[in-house]
């Protein structure tokens, strides 16, 4: 069961030649068989070209590659239907594109190329990555691998639950509001969001630009770091990438965080919270605190106004960024008598309810007359949210809130009421709104039923080192991430 | 009453650039349909833009020409609309902090120097062009992405011919500051034009039409002298213009309501998030100012002055700037340069048509054009040999004195010769000299030409006359 390892164990494995990438690609290959008709996590898996690259990686060891010179040779990292690859089919989760190959690369597909990886596979999400719960999925919604009747978080639910079910060692995923993140938290694995700018964008299809963030889930912190490393840097088709050099991120992971300071904001310990996670980061906090780290109150007084200023800079980015999927060019077409019909007809039957419902109150709060009231304001509001953080981070290296405010939830338990579910990013949606870097890791779990929780560090723009310092301390002195949910295991 | 006409227009030029504003696709008008293409510009999902710097360059040099503002932050901004053309179905553009702001074209127009300000000019991304076929409709997307400016006037303008003169004047400037071609041809310069009516002497505006897509100049002055007297007919009779837009049907010569106020677009304008601000240091401003040209009209005014040009010679330097270069290279240190600018412009410029050969080819000095003139204004020799030295010079590089002297052209001023020469010419037609003697003056003319034949064009011609004269009168 070479799909149960962790990325810097199979590469350690690789590099002493005593696994094949054939061999561990074809144990995920065989693992997907094996439970994602349970879970569905996969939309589609082109296994044919995943063990063709596997292949390729394992020649180019025998010719003497190393993994110094590519990290990820011979990995399978798995990929959120939302990033181009080559040739491959890409839907966004929605049916609005239909048949849609993508004729080129992600810069995030060309990096993991780079570095030697196996890309394969289309995750399962919530259609253009709006959504908590993977419930906005055309395809059906993926399941978390605790308990089949919950969500595994969204929108990158399929990326977390791929990860976590060992259908892959890693995976991409895309943090617009907390979508990485959150379900890494409610599935059971590491979720990182890197920095605005510090990950490419060009070839991740657009929900939010002001927001959109590539990012990875993995089992371990240090195979997060590996992958961010391999993933960031400048990238001359994205303007908004920075020449910010690309540390050695796995140099940071020293078990050593004393001094460190933690900063706990007195907004986030509020109502709403449930009981065992409130239980699970207080010990978190306890455990920090006996790692030699400073653990100090801080305030993000703007914290009220984060859900409400996503809401509108968002969906006013999206009802532009959605306006290509018109049935011209690509993807799906319904006929119309003139091209205003065929418009309306292809984008009523080609989206979803929330797609939909997102693009017209983003059309609302850019419309004349209503832009500075929202939209304007929004920025405003979103300018005073950043200056929170930053001003907190003058005090403290990191701060440490829950990731989501309950464990996972059935699958219907919130559809009704889209408020109530747009409340359970309340933790994840600032990072993206102030553009700095945010990581989830397990915590805990509740009792009854065992589901997992997760812990939020976010830190300083390009200041991803120092969470990852952080996580990778407290990962390595609990044993919450060895836990495996049961999937696959009765057949 | 008394009406006039107040028009304002939106010029949308195509910069001149290798490759397209977001992509490195190449910038070419007349490629197959969809060959340059790429994700970018064809707007696929996931796609970013990355400015092209030499076209935020020319539209800033452009700002320059037009002696704008460059204010020190502008941006971009997405433009909503659902058309085929438009891959994204919005189109990015500067809509509230544009590169260039607030300038000005000065013109001659009506025997005098016209201004028309100018509001702004932006940059903006061309869209890409559909065609219709019997049953179907396809688009082009060659064009789509090209680097397209718009420089909008103030409504400064009041008749047709102002229109076209202001319009002429632009693309003088953008052809010569090397920002656009300006090829009407191929499309490269669009106009939206926005026309009003109102009382003479009011200050008020009335309800402003826009007539929209205009491709040719010839067309925005149709346009207007139809749209003009169509507007105050309407005003005088008691009737009420709404704001609309109008489209020009160069065949019928009418113009024709497309839409009215009640549809017009909410393009619901955001800052483009995919793209940074733009924020010009002093060095990226310096390096373009070194850009910047003399315009043409400023070229023609101190042509005249300078050289003491008739207008149209220097009007001809403006349009034939090489030839306009090549003159000033010799007139600068020369005694006589209306002379020379006669040679360059009527004989020159004649030579090079016949041969097709173009300024680079020359193979003489452009001194050499000096010193022809020199020959001749010493009276070395006289302007018919010159034609003949200049043909030679112009197709074997000789230098014009050695030309002279090898051929033995120089004109004979020795009195001795030339008197000799006139006996022999009074001597062989008497029939001329007898009418001169009787008051025929015109007679001398040909005596004077025999006397040239004679001396095979050498002899000094107002010697001769002089001679002749004194002999007859004798
Ligand atoms: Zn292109």
């Amino acid at each position: 069961m070479l799909n149960q390892l962790t990325l810097t164990e199979l590469v350690e494995r690789l590099e002493d030649r005593q696994v094949s990438s054939c061999a561990v690609t074809q144990d995920c290959l065989d693992q997907i068989k094996r439970v994602d008709s349970e879970l569905h996590a996969f939309l589609s898996c082109d296994s044919e070209d995943a063990l063709a690259q596997a292949k390729a990686a394992d020649q180019a060891m025998t010719a003497g590659v190393t993994h110094r010179e590519k990290p990820l040779l011979g990995v399978p990292v798995a990929i959120k239907d939302i990033i181009a690859v080559r040739n491959q089919p890409m839907s966004c989760g929605s049916r609005i594109l239909h048949d849609y190959l993508s004729p080129y690369d992600a810069t995030v597909i060309s990096r993991l190329r780079a570095a030697g990886a196996v890309v394969f596979g289309r995750l399962n999400m919530d259609e253009f990555a709006m959504g908590s719960s993977n419930e906005n999925s055309a395809f059906g919604p993926v399941r978390n691998p605790w308990d089949t009747t919950r969500i595994p978080g969204g929108s990158s639910g399929g990326s977390a639950a791929a990860v976590v079910a060992d259908e892959c060692i890693a995976s991409l995923g895309s943090d617009t509001g907390g979508s990485v993140r959150q379900p890494a938290a409610l599935c059971g694995c590491v979720g990182l969001k890197p920095s605005y700018g510090r990950v490419s964008r060009y070839g991740l299809v657009a929900y939010a630009s002001s927001l959109d963030q590539v990012g990875c889930c993995a089992k371990r912190v240090r195979d997060a770091a590996v992958l961010l490393e391999a993933l960031s840097g400048m990238d001359p088709r994205d303007s908004t990438t920075v020449p910010q050099p690309v540390p050695h991120y796995t140099s940071a992971l020293t078990g050593e965080i004393k001094g460190l300071r933690i900063g706990l904001p007195k907004e986030y310990m509020v109502g709403g919270l449930d009981a065992e996670v409130e239980t699970a980061i207080k010990a978190a906090v306890k455990q920090f605190a006996k790692l030699g780290a400073t653990v100090v109150d801080v305030s993000l007084p703007h914290t009220d106004y984060a859900i409400a200023t996503y809401y509108i800079i968002a969906t006013a980015e999206a009802s532009a960024n959605l306006a290509r999927f018109d049935g011209i060019r690509y993807g799906l077409r319904v006929e119309g008598s003139d091209p205003a019909e065929l418009y309306s007809r292809t984008r009523g039957d080609g989206f979803g309810v929330e797609v939909k419902r997102r693009i017209i109150l983003g059309t609302y709060v850019l419309s004349s007359g209503y832009y500075d009231a929202y939209y304007l304001r929004a920025q405003k509001v979103r300018t005073l949210i950043r200056s929170d953080f930053l001003k907190a981070f003058e005090q403290v290296d990191a701060i440490l809130t829950p990731t989501t405010p309950t464990p996972a939830f059935r699958i219907g338990e919130k559809t009704g009421d889209p408020l109530q579910m747009y409340l359970s990013d309340i933790f994840t949606i600032s990072a993206n709104l102030a553009g700095i870097c945010g990581i989830s890791l397990p915590c805990g779990f509740t009792r009854d039923p065992k589901l997992p929780i997760g812990l939020q560090l976010q830190g300083k723009p390009f200041a991803e080192e120092t969470i990852l310092r952080l996580a990778h301390a407290y990962e390595q002195s609990t044993t919450w991430h060895k836990e495996r949910p049961r999937i696959g295991e009765r057949k | 009453m008394e009406y006039e006409a107040v028009i304002g227009l939106e010029t949308h030029v195509q910069l001149k650039t290798r490759s397209k504003m977001w992509c490195g696709c190449a910038n070419q008008f007349g490629a197959p349909p969809n060959t340059h293409v790429c994700p970018v510009c064809l707007g696929l999902p996931g796609v970013l833009p990355v400015a092209n710097e030499e076209a935020l360059r020319l539209t800033v040099l452009t700002g320059m020409l037009l002696h704008c503002d460059i204010p020190r932050y502008a941006k971009f901004d997405r433009k909503n609309y659902f058309y085929p053309d438009v891959a994204k179905n919005y189109q990015i553009t500067q809509y509230d902090k544009p590169s260039t702001i607030g300038g000005y074209v000065d013109f001659e127009f009506n025997g005098g120097i016209s201004r028309v300000r100018i509001t702004r000019a932006h940059l903006e991304e061309d869209v890409a062009k559909n065609f219709h076929f019997e049953r179907t409709s396809g688009v082009d997307f060659n064009r789509a992405g090209v680097p397209l400016m718009e420089v909008v006037s103030e409504p400064d303008i009041t008749s047709a011919d102002m229109a076209y003169e202001y319009l002429n004047a632009l693309k003088d400037i953008l052809v010569y500051g090397g920002v656009s071609d300006c090829d009407m041809e191929k499309g490269m310069v669009r106009c939206d034009v926005n026309v009003s009516v109102r009382p003479k002497g009011t200050t008020e505006l009335g309800a402003k039409i826009e007539i929209k897509n205009m491709n040719s100049f010839s067309g925005v002055r149709k346009a207007l002298e139809y749209e003009i007297p169509r507007q105050i007919e309407v005003v005088s009779r008691g009737g009420k213009l709404i704001q609309s837009t109008r489209r020009w049907d160069d065949v019928a010569g009418i113009t024709e309501e497309m839409r009215t106020k009640e549809y017009a677009h909410d393009y619901r304008y955001f800052p483009e998030p995919d793209l940074m601000p733009f924020t010009p240091t002093d060095e990226w401003l310096a390096d373009i100012s070194r850009r910047v040209v003399e315009l043409p009209l400023a070229r023609k005014q101190r042509l005249m002055q300078d050289y003491q040009l008739p207008a149209p010679d220097a009007q001809t330097f403006v349009w034939d700037k090489p030839l306009g270069n090549y003159f000033e290279g010799i007139a600068k240190t020369a005694k006589n340069p209306k002379a020379i600018a006669n040679w360059v412009i009527n004989n020159l410029r004649a030579k090079l048509g016949e041969s097709q050969t173009t300024l680079a080819d020359l193979k003489f000095a452009p001194a050499a054009v000096a010193e022809l003139v020199e020959l001749i204004d010493s009276g070395k020799i006289s302007g018919k040999i010159a034609q003949e030295v200049f043909s030679d010079m112009f197709s074997t590089g000789e230098a014009p004195g050695k030309i002279v002297e090898r051929k033995g052209l120089a004109q004979v001023s020795d009195t001795g010769a030339i008197e000799a020469l006139c006996d022999q010419a009074i001597a062989a037609n008497p029939g001329p000299a007898a009418d001169f003697r009787a008051g025929k003056a015109a007679a001398l003319n040909f005596l004077k030409g025999q006397v040239m034949k004679l001396s095979k064009g050498k002899a000094n011609p107002a010697l001769a006359g002089e001679i002749l004269e004194r002999k007859l009168k004798a």
